[in-house]
């Protein structure tokens, strides 16, 4: 039912400011552009939404060219079908939820009555169906949220875009939102492009990821592309991160078996534990002192980065550890060879999941 | 939804502001007094009877509201290229814009004579071919009353434009609605407020014109001598009657400035 | 020391402006009929030309205007009016030193533009629907005049326009933005041939008397008297005359 989309986007900024990405994203995949603030990813976004125009290649979605300079061209935003959910939500303050989340089908010359009944069923199918009544200033960011996600999908566009759709809310109701829209991502057919600064987020959701810094993609693959082979320092500093899902208990965090040490944490059941690379040391022997996370394996693949280091282990937790040359020779490290890892308990971020 | 008073703790405000406060306040209270003191109680009824009084309302009533309307059809899609639309001497026609905010309104109305009377530049042209003639008519008082209103319209409106996000408008367009319906369902539902308080604006601004109406307009009772005309020729012929209307004008302005403030003001 | 600087310099200003206005000793506040703009221009010219050490201000104003501000207590030494009622309320109310003296006379004329486009002839085209016509407003002196020569030779006017002072009036003509108007001979003079005039016939009789007085509470009683005695002299009334006056 739905195409793939196909896309070459030049743009020039009035600033300065130019980006050059390619992506392909078929029905039914999630795509994330990833990328620090001014990397260009909003203006990804108003291009496809064709907010502004290219200045160079090509859009094209289901085989229909939205935009192509060469070719002259350019198909306005109001007849693209592409859903977008904005950062900080953009719902119509002067409407009702209801209104909001019909405003898409009423464009499109449904009756009054026949766009509210349907909003009304996507309300429902977001669990915010009682919300219906109010306006956008009465209901909390999480609500308000799946309000923009059901305004957008309402109308059954070819293409989805959420543009920062988790990033104005709180870490708790950022893990509940980050279901939801697991959950709605899967069932819209089409292909579904997410834009983001937080790494959990792309890994979580996307089934691919465009790295994108100042304007151009300098890595793109699965998350585990990413997160073992960074291709810059920005995506080895950002995306190098190790993830593992776990289960919290009263003893700390059960990794597949191993326990994890972990600080305070008011977390309970399936969550996430984040270690950063430069919070693992690596010993010869086994550590003394504090680190009440310290276990023997082998080095599996050392990769060199300029100044850095980096380390994969083997189990029974592999993780990514990041040293310098300096302790890289002093320990004497190579393919294969023993090491204790320790990490303190403190330096483990855990996040309901 | 209801908000519960909270008791709030206020300082004693500091003196000096309350008494420099007091002394603005004066500015204001002071005229106005000397108004009310100089009324013709008395007679009060029997003059704002009187034709005079009459026809200078009926006649400011319709140049003031007919300026506003002028002002709002013309001025809003006036302000909406200003503010959306890039173009090569946009600081230029701002400034022509504001024009009439700068120059007295007697060198405006000289302006649109030297334009549009029967000798103008464009009125010649528009007398020969439709024997349409302004001056001394009232469709003059409210061409000269709009020359120098429309521009608290655009300004207003203008300024409620840039600073709506314009995510707002990219957002319906995405949702599929034309430019038209952009327009209709979400960007001026959401200059509402400052709308309405550019059109009170401009229309208390048209009430109280006096210059341009009267040296573009020319002045005749019943015809253009709107109330402001009629108070300046009241005060040599007939004061009673010129306080009267002053009177009139203050109560006027009074009852609409009171009636919109909680309102309107807040977009101000 | 910044702030003894200060004093001495604004001190110093002071005292010089003072020298200044030593060299003129006095000032005559001269409140005078709009009609008398350019007659009482060249007069204070050549008054203070010949009184070196005076300075005349002259007010100029309608003189309904002029008798208000009057009456509220301005500061007023001469009172030259365009007619004698606004000046018979002045003297009512106290406010003049001794009786007013006729200084001038103005004669009505019909004025239109250069080539008068409108054909008009007499006062009985005033009551043409089809031209413009403009006269002074109600209470302006000229205004009040001009009436009364229409409702004497029974014509009811179709006024376009009752314009708040003389000038306006015949800036109007001048631009031929009226076709006609009733002014006073010196206004006609004053435009300088920028407009035609029309004489009409009865306008002897209708000829507004300009009086003048010393006002009871004149800041500068000598100069105001000086002033008032050039206006009713020779010179005074020569100039008066080649401004359109009669006498």
């Amino acid at each position: 039912m739905s195409g793939r989309l196909e896309a070459h986007l030049v743009v020039h900024r009035s600033d300065g400011f130019s980006l050059d990405a390619a992506l392909s994203i078929a029905p039914g995949q999630t795509v994330a552009l990833l990328g620090p603030n001014g990397a260009g990813k909003s203006t990804a976004v108003s291009a496809l939404a064709g907010i502004i125009p290219l200045a160079g290649g090509r859009i094209e979605l289901d085989r229909d060219v939205l935009d192509d300079p060469g070719a002259g061209r350019f198909v306005p935003p109001d007849q693209r079908s592409i859903g977008v959910v904005f950062q900080d939500y953009v719902l119509f303050p002067h409407l009702t939820v209801a209104d909001n989340v019909a405003f898409g089908l009423r464009s499109r010359g449904l009756s009054r009555s026949s766009a509210l009944a349907k909003a009304h069923d996507v309300l429902e199918q977001l669990g915010v169906k009682e919300l219906g009544g109010r306006k956008p200033r009465q209901i909390s960011g999480g609500e308000a949220q799946r309000v923009a996600l059901g305004r957008a999908l309402a109308t059954d566009p070819r293409l989805l875009l959420l543009d920062e759709p988790l990033s104005a809310l709180d870490a708790t109701t950022r893990a509940e939102l980050r279901r939801v829209l697991a959950d709605h991502l899967s069932r819209f057919d089409g292909p579904r492009l997410l834009i983001t600064h937080d790494p959990t987020e792309a890994f979580l959701l996307a089934d691919e990821i465009y790295v994108v810094e100042h304007g151009t993609v300098t890595q793109s693959g699965t998350a585990e592309d990413i997160r073992l082979r960074p291709r810059t320092s920005y995506v080895a500093d950002l995306v190098g991160v190790n993830l593992v899902e776990g289960v919290a208990g009263a003893g700390g965090v059960d990794v597949a078996g191993h326990e994890l040490r972990v600080g305070d944490t008011h977390a309970a059941g399936p969550v996430l534990a984040t270690i950063h690379p430069r919070a693992i040391s690596l010993h010869r022997h086994e550590p003394e002192g504090s680190p009440r996370n310290a276990w023997p394996t082998r080095v599996r693949l050392l990769e060199h980065y300029g100044d850095r280091v980096r380390v994969l282990t083997e189990g029974p937790l592999p993780l990514i550890a990041e040293v310098t040359p300096a302790a890289e020779s002093a320990l004497d490290l190579t393919v294969g060879s023993a090491v204790w890892v320790s990490i303190k308990a403190t330096e483990i971020g855990v996040e309901a999941r | 939804m209801t908000t519960r008073r909270s008791r709030r703790i206020v300082r004693r405000p500091p003196a000096p502001v309350v008494l420099l406060a007091a002394a603005g306040l004066a500015v204001f209270v002071v005229p106005l007094i000397g108004l009310l003191a100089r009324a013709p109680w008395g007679d009060l009824s029997t003059v704002l009877a009187g034709d005079t009084v009459v026809d200078a309302l009926r006649l400011s009533l319709i140049s003031s509201v007919g300026a506003t309307a002028v002002s709002a059809v013309l001025g809003v899609p006036l302000a909406w290229v200003l503010a959306r639309v890039d173009f090569r001497g946009k600081s230029v026609v701002r400034g022509l814009v504001l024009l009439p905010l700068v120059i007295p309104p007697v060198v405006g109305g000289a302006a649109l004579l030297f334009a549009l009377g029967r000798r103008g530049v464009i009125g010649e042209v528009l007398y020969e071919s439709t024997g349409l003639l302004l001056p001394f008519s009232t469709w003059g008082v409210v061409v000269a009353v709009t020359f120098v209103a429309m521009p608290f319209l655009v300004i207003t409106v203008e300024g409620a434009l840039r600073n709506l996000d314009p995510r707002f408008e990219a957002a319906a367009a995405s949702l599929g609605a034309s430019r038209w319906t952009v327009m209709r369902r979400v960007t001026l539902p959401m200059i509402a407020p400052s709308l309405a308080s550019g059109l009170v604006l401009t229309w208390a601004r048209a009430l109280g014109e006096f210059g341009a109406t009267v040296t573009f307009a020319g002045n005749l009772p019943g015809r253009t001598q709107t109330l402001p005309l009629a108070v300046f020729v009241g005060l040599e012929s007939d004061r009673d009657a010129a306080v009267a209307l002053s009177l009139v004008m203050v109560a006027i302005a009074l009852v609409v400035l009171v009636a919109l403030r909680d309102r309107w003001w807040r977009a101000l | 020391m910044n702030r003894l600087l200060v004093s001495v310099a604004v001190g110093g200003l002071v005292a010089v402006t003072a020298c200044a206005e030593g060299a003129t000793t006095s000032t005559v506040f001269v409140s005078a009929a709009a009609s008398l703009t350019d007659a009482f221009a060249e007069m204070e010219d050549v008054f203070e030309s010949a009184n070196p050490g005076v300075d005349v201000v002259v007010n100029l104003a309608g003189s309904a205007t002029l008798r208000e501000q009057i009456l509220d207590g301005a500061p007023v030494d001469v009172f030259a009016a365009a007619n004698e009622s606004t000046m018979t309320e002045v003297v009512t109310a106290g406010r003049a030193a001794s009786a007013p003296v006729v200084f001038a006379r103005n004669r009505l004329q019909i004025a239109v533009p250069l080539g008068n486009p409108g054909a008009v002839t007499a006062l009985s085209d005033f009551a043409d629907d089809g031209l413009l016509i403009g006269l002074c407003a109600e209470g302006v002196p000229c205004g009040d005049l001009a009436r009364q020569a229409l409702q004497a030779a029974g014509v009811v006017p179709s006024i376009d326009t009752s314009e708040t002072d003389v000038r306006a009036l015949l800036t109007k003509l001048e631009e031929g933005e009226i076709d006609a108007g009733i002014v006073y001979v010196s206004d006609v003079a004053a435009a300088g041939g920028a407009v035609e005039s029309i004489d009409f016939g009865g306008a002897s009789g209708f000829v507004a008397d300009y009086p003048i007085v010393v006002m009871e509470s004149a800041p500068n009683p000598d100069g105001a008297a000086t002033f008032m005695d050039f206006v009713l002299s020779e010179t005074g009334q020569r100039i008066l005359a080649e401004h359109g006056f009669l006498h």
